[in-house]
């Protein structure tokens, strides 16, 4: 399994926020344990898509040259549980951008269960949880030593999600 | 300009939220790491709050210097703080109170220097400019 908890972008907006869907698949190897017969997202890994859409939103505005990675949730809460089947919406806004790291303040938000709106998902969509996320910029010169110039956060899926978001805004917009 | 009581207040606050410790964990002379369980990230996430609750900025490495010694022998010998150490800290850190270290200047007890007060004294000179 690919280690990807967004599906794609659906906005991107350098250095100021991002938005990003997840869809929920009960073919998904998390939901046979997790749990068997009603199939819950992990908390856990809601933060993580929150995270990759922040990562690659804080990465972006440095052209991927840091090796940003998530050092603290400062805060998080969750309202409801999100189920097999719903698509959730990452919303995450860039906060504090330095040298040495930065933070996002990230929300999520799903159609309510029952009341699914495929394909328009923020017209009913309900509060699954927020969270604000804290990352660190590798120091660049240890990393050097240790990992070479290799950028293994943003080697290769992570990066190619904003080529595939840039594919979906050309269909959207009419053009080949 | 706020007064000393009110930036101290504001600094509360501002380390109750980024370390997650309750308010009367916090007094003037608790040290970051040692008392309020301060962790190497959390000096980074201190300073964005701080940033943003004063509207101040706060250049790197100036609250909290990162390796001010770099294991050079001038300032550092036997695990000890030189006289010419001592007046490195000082000049970088002109809002830190050294009295009680440079009693016993152990390099291990540079973290020890990093107190609420501290910050407040920091704050203080930042606004007074």
């Amino acid at each position: 399994m690919r280690w990807l908890w967004i599906d794609r972008f659906l906005e991107f907006h350098p250095g100021k926020s991002a938005r990003a869907v997840k869809n929920l698949s009960l073919a998904e190897d998390v939901f046979a344990e997790h749990f068997p017969g009603y199939p819950v997202m992990p908390a856990t890994l809601i933060l993580e898509g929150l995270a990759q859409t922040g990562g690659i939103l804080v990465g972006e505005a440095n052209d991927f040259q840091e090796k940003v990675v998530l050092a603290k949730i400062i805060h998080a809460v969750f309202h409801r549980e999100a189920l097999a089947g719903e698509q959730l919406i990452y919303d995450v806004e860039l906060l504090h951008l330095r040298p040495e790291g930065a933070s996002v303040q990230g929300k999520v938000t799903s159609a309510p269960i029952g009341d699914p709106v495929i394909g328009d998902p923020g017209k009913t969509a309900t509060a699954v949880g927020e969270a604000e996320i804290f990352f660190a910029h590798l120091d660049k010169a240890r990393s050097q030593q240790l990992f070479g110039d290799h950028n293994f956060v943003f080697s290769g899926e992570l990066k190619h999600m904003l080529g595939l978001a840039k594919v979906a805004a050309k269909k959207k917009n009419g053009e080949t | 300009m706020p007064t000393q009581d009110e930036i101290y207040a504001k600094v509360s606050a501002t380390l109750v939220e980024a370390l997650n410790v309750d308010e009367d964990e916090i007094k003037p002379t608790a040290t970051l790491q040692g008392d309020l369980g301060a962790e190497s990230i959390d000096f980074l996430d201190i300073v964005f709050r701080l940033e943003r609750e004063f509207g101040i900025k706060i250049p790197r490495g100036e609250l909290f210097p990162e390796a001010i010694f770099q294991g050079d022998p001038e300032f550092v010998q036997d695990g000890k703080v030189t006289d010419k150490g001592l007046s490195e800290l000082k000049a970088r850190m002109p809002f830190a109170d050294l009295s009680g270290f440079e009693k016993n200047p152990e390099l291990t007890g540079i973290g020890d220097l990093f107190t609420v007060d501290m910050i407040t004294r920091y704050i203080q000179g930042k606004l007074g400019n």
